[in-house]
């Protein structure tokens, strides 16, 4: 595969992406269960962050996967846990083998996707698509945005972000110990 | 040997202990989850856990005895840290020996409780080795969001729920100061690391710059909170009152030994050169220490009443930070094992002393201590008259509080005020701590009143390795001290005309 600009290659994932994009919106804000309501919008973060990425801003997406999909939703879902406010049976939408055999058909489907996509940007020269040029002038050379913020991030500040995942750690546990259900012998 | 921790390789050697320990809490947080909740898997998991401290204590000696520096960078490597690692060690191994036998007491069977205190001890020997304002941030937030959920263990509890809240809230405002403070020192130095922002701080002489001295005044806001210095003490009292007792003791010693050290080491590496902090500092001394011992003198509860003692001490303890010598490092590690040994000992006996399911530990429940468990009572007293400073029989507590005194009188501006203060505020403490002894071996048993319950084996061994150690540090100050000495981290001398700076009270 050649690294031209495919404007079909691309709409078509516009598309895609931004189909899926509103319709878990619309399921965010009709579920009932408010943890799979949270669910899906990080379904929606998701999408958004491909969104990014196709622009080439790939710092953009990744840190919308980071703090939204990631920290802030963690959040959320300890609220929304904590509170038990959702009953562990609601958790699930998708119910039955062939619905899940459809989840994890699209899920191969986006994996093999994503990996040939990786391999054709990885290999070789790249060529700034015209259109995306446009939009982000700054991003530069193979890794966009990335390669300054990555440098520091893992060379000067690696202790602080590998003590960054402790204190998330000490957080859950501790998130967990306050929030779990207690034996029916010390049931309140 | 030194490490170069632009390096990976070396700075995880540079980090042995505390890797050790927060992979060891990593694997105990799976093991925890491992087994439905009940004594016996919280009492496996809590001897799992003693296990990784211990090996984790075993390579910070190792590391100590070795030696070595390390270049510039996030973290320190030197005699300072390895003493404060060992004190935090040491307080978190007696914190899970007693909370071992506690929780079942309690009611409460989570085994994740002793991954928690693995944790926390985690993020203070971060704090002990940080050179650097975000992973001192770090640091403070790993320990003290273990702390928050440790507080609030006893779901059954209404007063541990207060305590956890109220702990909780407080320390997000408080966190909210440090972090502000960060950034306006970032601001004004452009500068996380300690010996690049005094570095910058000579360079572009800003040591009157309001950015960088509002900072300063943020983040000691911040460490105040975290110490439990007056004003910013009021949750203390109410959270070790709700926390179970061995909490309580931990976070009397293990919290306080490392927000103290990393305190010391953020005054004397970045901010030698701004003379500001000490006058305000030794105010909030000399306020701690008087509102401390007159708040202890009303109090009825012990738990309560070794909260404000544990404020008092933190008013000493600024006593030494104020004075900021190339002794004060020394001073603060010595001092602190003396206190963190009675803490562990004094809360340990509270636990055994309280009766099960009871949240106060008032002090009629001591009287007549002697003529049933006479060991309990001998015991208490070792550890109050530590508290005291009390010649012999406080052991430790007396070649503390002397050596803290002559590294005050001995200061370059001579702290004369501070000492006197330091003197007459020990003489009050007498009001609160001797009235508990003469309780328990002068005044009779109450009538009905029951034994307290047989004292576990670990309590047993915690009782006696802290009163032991107590005692025998006692009778040989001066080896120990040797120890201490080597192990201080040498602070940039202030200069003369900086240290005038912080004048007035200082005369």
């Amino acid at each position: 595969m050649d690294n031209t600009f495919h404007p079909l290659f691309y709409g078509f994932h516009f598309y895609l992406f931004g189909l899926i994009a509103i319709a878990s919106a619309i399921l965010f804000v009709t579920r009932k269960s408010p943890v799979a309501a949270a669910l899906w919008l990080i379904n929606v973060m998701f999408c958004l962050a491909v969104l990014y990425v196709m622009l080439d801003a790939q710092f953009i997406g990744a840190i919308q996967v980071l703090v939204y999909a990631g920290a802030i939703m963690v959040v959320f879902l300890f609220v929304v846990m904590l509170l038990n406010l959702g009953q562990p049976d609601d958790l699930a939408d998708i119910r039955g083998t062939g619905p899940r055999l459809a989840a994890g058909a699209v899920g191969l489907a986006i994996l093999a996707e994503v990996m040939v996509l990786a391999r054709s940007r990885i290999q070789g020269e790249y060529a700034p698509a015209a259109a995306v040029e446009l939009l982000v002038p700054a991003a530069d050379a193979v890794g966009g945005v990335i390669a300054p913020v990555a440098g520091p991030l893992f060379r000067e500040h690696l202790l602080a972000f590998e003590l960054t995942s402790i204190l998330l750690l000490a957080a859950i546990v501790g998130a967990v110990v306050i929030g779990k259900k207690q034996g029916p012998a010390d049931a309140r | 040997m030194t490490y170069d921790l632009s390096q990976p390789a070396a700075l995880m050697a540079a980090l042995l202990p505390d890797l050790l320990l927060m992979g060891g809490a990593m694997a105990l947080a799976l093991l925890a989850a491992w087994r439905p909740a009940s004594d016996a898997h919280q009492r496996l998991v809590g001897q799992g856990t003693l296990v990784v401290l211990a090996t984790s204590l075993v390579s910070v000696i190792l590391a100590a005895l070795r030696g070595g520096e390390a270049t510039a960078g996030v973290i320190a490597v030197d005699g300072f840290r390895w003493a404060v690692d060992a004190v935090i060690l040491l307080a978190a191994m007696g914190t899970v020996a007693l909370n071992i036998e506690q929780q079942p007491r309690d009611g409460i069977r989570h085994a994740e409780s002793h991954v928690l205190v693995g944790l926390a001890a985690s993020g203070m020997m971060v704090l002990a080795a940080a050179r650097d304002l975000m992973v001192i941030f770090l640091g403070i937030e790993i320990m003290s969001v273990a702390i928050y959920a440790l507080v609030g263990l006893n779901r059954r509890s209404a007063r541990s729920a207060e305590a956890s809240l109220k702990y909780f809230l407080l320390g997000a405002f408080a966190t909210g100061f440090l972090l502000y403070g960060i950034a306006l020192i970032y601001g004004a130095t452009g500068q996380t690391q300690l010996g690049s922002i005094s570095a910058a701080i000579a360079r572009h002489a800003l040591a009157l710059d309001p950015m960088l001295m509002v900072g300063i005044g943020l983040l000691i806001i911040g460490f105040g909170f975290k110490v439990a210095a007056v004003p910013f003490h009021m949750w203390a009292p109410d959270v070790y009152d709700g926390a179970t007792t061995p909490i309580a003791g931990f976070m009397a010693a293990g919290v306080k030994a490392a927000a103290f050290a990393t305190l010391l080491r953020i005054l004397y590496e970045a901010f030698y050169l701004v003379g500001l902090w000490i006058e305000p500092l030794a105010w909030v001394a000399v306020v701690t220490m008087i509102v401390g011992n007159l708040v202890a003198l009303s109090q009825r509860d012990i738990k309560r009443m070794l909260a404000y003692s544990g404020i008092v001490h933190t008013g000493y303890l600024l006593v030494a930070a104020v004075a900021a010598t190339d002794l004060a490092s020394t001073v603060f590690t010595f001092y602190m094992l003396g206190y963190t040994l009675a803490t562990l000992g004094a809360f340990a006996i509270v636990g055994v002393v309280q009766r099960d399911g009871e949240g106060g530990a008032p002090l009629a429940a001591y009287a007549g201590l002697w003529s049933t468990r006479p060991w309990l009572a001998v015991g208490m007293s070792v550890f109050l008259l530590a508290f005291l400073g009390f010649p012999v029989f406080g052991g430790l507590g007396f070649f503390g509080k002397w050596y803290l005194l002559s590294a005050a009188i001995d200061a370059p501006g001579r702290l004369v005020v501070l000492s006197i203060i330091v003197v007459l505020t020990s003489v009050i403490s007498a009001g609160y701590y001797l009235p508990v002894i003469r309780a328990m071996f002068m005044e009779p048993r109450a009538e009905g009143a029951t034994s307290p319950a047989p004292t576990g084996a670990l309590t047993r061994v915690v009782l006696i390795v802290s009163a032991g150690l107590i005692l025998v540090c006692g009778l040989l100050p001066s080896s120990l001290a040797t120890i201490a000495l080597r192990n201080g981290f040498a602070p940039h001398a202030i200069p003369d005309e900086v240290r005038a700076t912080g004048a007035g009270l200082l005369r």
